[in-house]
């Protein structure tokens, strides 16, 4: 109940012609004395510097931005300069990585790189979406809280701890159970053959998976909460079921944020290094199966910078920073041509 | 064509607080039934539960019996099966944003699987028709997207998506009270139309408003209806003090 008058309680007014005023028979008592909060007010200034340099400093933190950007791939480009003269742009394109007789290419990372991560988002967005729908339309309102704050935890699991499960646990597993499983059902494929020996491309994507869902699952979640009620009862109403709802009322409202979401997602799949280095088998290869060991652009620099003796070494290294950064850009430029293409002429978002 | 509901000792409950206390009232088929009152008087709770939507909140229950024409609603059918029987138009317009115009009017049809082109075709038209907006938008049905007309357009794609199912029973909850004045006399001109072919309920905070549109007449007041009768003799003649002292402005 809102507060509302009682009948009779107050504005004992007779009844009342529309024409009639109420307060005009009741004049309020006017003070003659200054107002104290018109007076403060009016001392007040425009407010136009207070805005002019809040405005200022704003440019300048996104600015910063820019110049951030421009630094990191300035200096990438200049400290990988012997590599970049020595290979040319052919460099992304070149397969070979033998540091003894000074041969580099950067190709078996970007394959390695791109592979993990979208089994890693073919694997994780599914679950994330699952779990966010879960939380906010169908979860009763006393298990929200824990099962959020357990998704947010996975988040805050250092990457290392992550790696270390992996090796103890998942590689066991893969090695014994999921890997045979796989050679079994799915061998047909060809993306399941040759030796398992727990680590490689698929171990790696599994728990690049892991490591992405909470993002993923949270950020879905947030997203899916801001969608007003008005959509989810206005599809109802036309006797939607719960699953049209959720479809038609949260999910397509929210796609563009969803879209950003496995964006980030994605963005922490191309660069994780740790987990990855530690379950990947970093063999520098392309192979057709998964079941076979692989390398990612970070995972290479992490494991081989501080066995770069020789400067040539070394700058293709830098160069493979290069080529991640670049990946990173075109994946998210890519991305954001598809959102473009999917809404192009809807609105963003729900007012 | 329409069905009438009958409403029997309906109660309802928002957690502890009793909401809607031993309703009883007949609203007849074919015709507009306005429900007057004083803000959290219940009237909104009211029409939730003749569509069934008041059971979405989680703390929300209702008992008692609905009847509309044979069929009652609590016991003989799903709330999804009742709300395409029974449609809604809400007190703020929400159109889907991501949707076109076209989209929008279509949503009820396309989402239970409605599919043949054609029929859907002349079924935003006519929906667009009977809410009086056809006119106003048929250029750009599939190019502007529902968010962008404006407040009072967006109210009558409303009213035109709830039509597009082919209810039985429109309720409209406020459908005018975040409207201009000319918005607002167009959705009751609209309002007078439809009620030959559907059974409208319409809550309202505006006393001329149920005047204009309804034959019949439902005062509310702290969960209870107070009165209901012919909107003349509500209005002219209430048999209840309270009745009068709300139509005469003297509270709420």
């Amino acid at each position: 109940m809102t507060t509302e008058r009682e009948p009779g309680s107050s504005m004992p007014l007779p009844s009342l012609a529309p024409t009639e005023f109420v307060g005009s028979s009741e004049p309020t008592v006017v003070s003659t004395e200054p107002s104290p909060i018109r007076e403060f007010l009016s001392k007040r200034g425009s407010g136009r510097l207070a805005d002019t340099s809040f405005a200022v400093v704003m440019l300048v933190c996104a600015l910063s931005i820019f110049a951030i950007v421009l630094f990191i791939f300035f200096i990438l480009i200049s400290r990988s300069k012997l590599s970049l003269i020595a290979f040319g742009w052919k460099f992304f394109m070149r397969s070979a990585w033998d540091p003894v007789s000074g041969d580099f290419g950067a190709l078996p990372f970007i394959v390695g790189t791109l592979e993990t991560s979208f089994l890693a988002l073919l694997m994780a967005v599914p679950l994330a979406l699952g779990v966010a729908v879960f939380l906010t339309e169908l979860c009763p309102r006393s298990l929200r809280a824990p099962i959020s704050f357990l998704t947010e935890l996975l988040a805050a699991i250092p990457s290392v701890v992550y790696g270390l499960w992996a090796v103890f646990v998942l590689v066991p597993i893969m090695r014994e159970h999921l890997g045979p499983f796989f050679a079994k059902t799915l061998g047909w494929t060809g993306l399941f053959g040759g030796a398992n020996f727990g680590v490689g491309l698929l171990t790696a994507s599994i728990i690049l998976a892991i490591m992405i869902l909470p993002v993923i699952s949270s950020l879905t979640r947030d997203i899916m909460t801001a969608v007003p009620n008005s959509q989810r009862e206005g599809v109802l109403a036309l006797g939607a079921t719960r699953w049209e709802m959720i479809r038609t009322g949260v999910l397509r409202n929210s796609r563009i944020g969803i879209v950003g979401a496995i964006m980030l997602g994605l963005g922490r799949a191309l660069g994780e290094t740790m987990a990855v280095t530690m379950v990947i088998g970093n063999h520098a290869e392309i192979a057709k199966s998964l079941f076979a060991p692989g390398y990612t652009l970070a995972s290479v620099i992490a494991n081989e910078f501080s066995e770069a003796t020789d400067n040539l070494y070394l700058s293709a290294l830098i160069e493979i920073g290069l080529a991640l950064f670049l990946v990173t850009i075109v994946v998210n430029a890519i991305a954001r041509l598809m959102v473009w293409a999917v809404t192009r002429g809807a609105p963003a978002r729900v007012a | 064509m329409g069905v009438g509901i009958q409403v029997e000792n309906l109660n309802a409950w928002y957690g502890t607080t009793h909401t809607l206390q031993d309703i009883n009232l007949h609203i007849p088929a074919n015709h507009a039934t306005a429900l007057i009152g004083p803000s959290g008087c219940g009237k909104s709770t009211f029409v939730r539960c003749l569509n069934r939507m008041h059971e979405t909140n989680p703390i929300a229950r209702a008992t008692g019996v609905i009847k509309m024409g044979d069929l009652d609603i609590y016991k003989d059918a799903s709330p999804v099966e009742i709300r395409r029987r029974v449609g809604m138009v809400f007190q703020r317009p929400n159109p889907f944003p991501t949707m076109s115009i076209y989209d929008n009017v279509a949503s009820g049809l396309k989402l239970n699987g409605f599919r043949n082109r054609r029929i859907l075709d002349e079924t935003v038209e006519r929906s667009l028709k009977q809410a009086a907006l056809w006119e106003e938008v048929k250029d750009d049905l599939k190019k502007k997207s529902g968010a962008s007309l404006s407040g009072g357009q967006q109210q009558r794609m409303c009213i035109a998506r709830a039509l597009a199912v082919d209810p039985e029973v429109l309720l409209m909850d406020e459908p005018a009270s975040a409207l201009d004045p000319v918005s607002t006399s167009k959705i009751e001109d609209l309002i007078f139309q439809l009620k030959s072919q559907y059974t409208i309920v319409i809550v309202t905070h505006n006393m001329q408003q149920a005047a204009r549109v309804a034959e019949n007449t439902g005062f509310f007041l702290n969960g209870k209806m107070v009165e209901f009768d012919s909107t003349h003799k509500i209005f002219t003649n209430p048999r209840d003090k309270r009745t009068e002292d709300y139509i005469t402005g003297r509270f709420g």
